[in-house]
């Protein structure tokens, strides 16, 4: 489905990633691991670029979506046209606006209304905390809720590959579990994931296949399972 | 009945002010103010869908206004009268009473252009540069003016009298007046509207989070600069209609000056809310006007008055709220009918 190969990407005249490759197949869910600054949330942004411009600039390599280059391809159309979506970092929740209004602006270029109040009880079935909060702010909310509405509101814009961009950020381990499992279950009903994570345990327990990345590069790939019996990861992630 | 409660009361005040004119019971000067409440309406309003709406920060809503004024009035001024710089008239002079919208239109549409070329470079970064850029745009639109001779230079361009001269022989209706009352209902309802279907949403979604906007799906880019022209098309026709009402325009007019009245009424109005830039443009407009017999001490008083006013109601007269969140009667009422 993605398939990203040799990107280099540098923010002003600084390399950030030399050269990474790396591919998500359908029905995947892929996690990105590694530690601060290592380059996991850059390899998210050159995927989706977005505004203000000064974010990072792909200097060579591709990135594609079934065989279609996305390097010219602007956010907004990513999501309205090739099923990408995204959960950012600190989830970007419109704190004025009330859950329900949060995901109804998700549908913002949809016109599918049957498909939409189809996903709309999808969304509130799997996250039953929204639906008690609906009529609540945004802002109101505590993390793990927030973190639930964004990731209702990228399946509310109607998207069919999501990525994340550290979910499990500030959350206890039990809200952790309770959102991977989501993801989980969502995979199984056919989304697939390109998760970026710091949080190697819980990453590697959800997902099939990982990456991890140091200083700009890939130093370690593999299955998920097979990631976590090794003793480099154990001995830097697992503790 | 509901849907045109609004409208049916405001044809109903606007054909009182037009008969009221008519018969002479409003006296001339009378008619002026409430033209330049119009008109500020007009200004305040639209620039409250950068400044308000979207969140930017535009500063030269004059110089979008001198854009739309010189267009509108060269137009029509070589058009439909005798002058010494265009000669005779190109169309028949009653036609100007059919035309006249036309023509201001296109002073609007230049207004908008001129817009397209600020938002363009502006919209590319956040920030500041908006403000710099506009603040710069006004200063050139005044100085190119000031500029070019064969339309008057800095002594200014006239003329615009005959064109409604010429609009009353026809039929004789305080016409100006006319054109400012239908131009403020068209402002509102096309705001009001604007603001209210999902593209406004998206627009005040853009404001609130640029990036969470960008991931609805929203063509952030696009929303921006569509925004900007609505914004200055808007201000280019009250400019328009501003060089008529008075028949007179010179660039001094359109200086950073007035801009920055656009500007307060749009603040004090409370950003973000139609009803408190129009509320503002009539009370700024006529507070301006009462103070007129104390000379330039008016400068010092009425910015005193706002910096109270920011000192006590910081977020303006009306917030972000409309009239109905207010007084909610207002909307029950409505609803029963």
């Amino acid at each position: 489905m993605l398939e990203v190969s040799d990107l280099h990407v540098k923010y002003g005249n600084i390399e950030a990633l030399h050269g990474i490759s790396f591919s998500v197949n359908k029905g995947e869910i892929v996690a990105l691991l590694g530690a601060n600054g290592a380059g996991k949330s850059t390899a998210l942004m050159s995927i989706m670029r977005l505004p203000p411009p000064e974010g990072p600039r792909v200097s060579s390599g591709s990135i594609k979506l079934d065989g279609l280059s996305l390097l010219p391809i602007p956010a907004h159309i990513l999501v309205s046209r090739h099923g990408i979506g995204l959960v950012p970092e600190g989830r970007h929740i419109f704190g004025n606006l009330t859950v329900f209004e949060n995901l109804k602006l998700a549908t913002f270029s949809r016109n599918d209304r049957e498909q939409m109040q189809r996903d709309f009880e999808r969304v509130f079935a799997l996250f039953p905390r929204l639906a008690d909060r609906r009529s609540q702010r945004g802002d109101l909310l505590s993390g793990g809720e927030q973190q639930m509405l964004a990731i209702g509101r990228a399946l509310m814009s109607g998207v069919r590959f999501v990525l994340l961009d550290e979910p499990s950020m500030g959350l206890s381990p039990l809200l952790m579990t309770v959102l991977f499992r989501a993801l989980k279950e969502l995979n199984e009903s056919g989304t697939t994931f390109l998760v970026v994570e710091q949080n190697a345990r819980i990453a590697l327990k959800y997902s099939h296949r990982a990456y991890v990345l140091e200083a700009g590069k890939i130093v370690l790939e593999g299955q998920s399972q097979a990631l976590s019996q090794n003793p480099e990861i154990q001995k830097a992630y697992l503790g | 009945m509901r849907k045109y409660g609004y409208l049916l009361s405001y044809t109903i005040i606007c054909t009182l002010a037009v008969a009221a004119s008519k018969l002479g019971v409003l006296n001339a000067y009378v008619q002026l103010v409430i033209m330049y409440v119009g008109i500020n309406i007009i200004l305040s309003a639209s620039l409250n869908i950068v400044n308000g709406y979207m969140g930017e920060f535009s500063v030269g809503h004059a110089g979008f206004m001198a854009v739309g004024a010189y267009v509108a009035s060269i137009l029509n001024v070589m058009l439909f009268t005798t002058s010494s710089v265009f000669g005779p008239p190109l169309l028949s002079p009653s036609s100007a009473i059919f035309l006249f919208p036309v023509t201001l239109a296109a002073g609007g549409a230049a207004a908008a252009l001129a817009g397209l070329l600020v938002a363009v470079p502006s919209f590319r970064t956040r920030g500041d540069y908006l403000a710099i850029i506009t603040l710069a745009v006004n200063y050139i639109v005044k100085s190119s003016v000031e500029n070019i001779q064969p339309i008057g230079g800095a002594r200014g361009f006239m003329g615009m009298r005959n064109v409604i001269d010429a609009m009353q022989a026809v039929v004789n209706l305080p016409w100006t007046m006319i054109w400012v009352f239908i131009c403020v209902g068209v402002t509102v309802w096309i705001i009001h509207r604007l603001v209210n279907s999902t593209y406004g949403k998206g627009i005040i979604a853009l404001r609130d989070d640029e990036i969470a906007a960008e991931i609805m799906s929203i063509n952030t880019q696009h929303m921006k600069i569509t925004a900007f022209m609505l914004s200055s098309g808007l201000a280019g026709i009250a400019g328009g209609l501003f060089a008529h009402v008075l028949g007179y325009i010179n660039p001094g007019t359109f200086t950073i000056m007035k801009s920055t009245e656009v500007l307060v009424m749009v603040y004090l109005g409370g950003m973000g809310s139609l009803s408190g830039s129009v509320i503002s443009a009539i009370v700024i407009t006529l507070a301006l006007e009462a103070f007129r017999p104390l000379g330039i001490i008016k400068w010092v008083v009425v910015p005193l008055l706002l910096i109270l006013l920011m000192f006590f109601r910081p977020e303006g007269i009306m917030g972000h709220r409309e009239l109905p969140d207010i007084f909610p009667k207002l909307l029950k009422i409505r609803q029963k009918d």
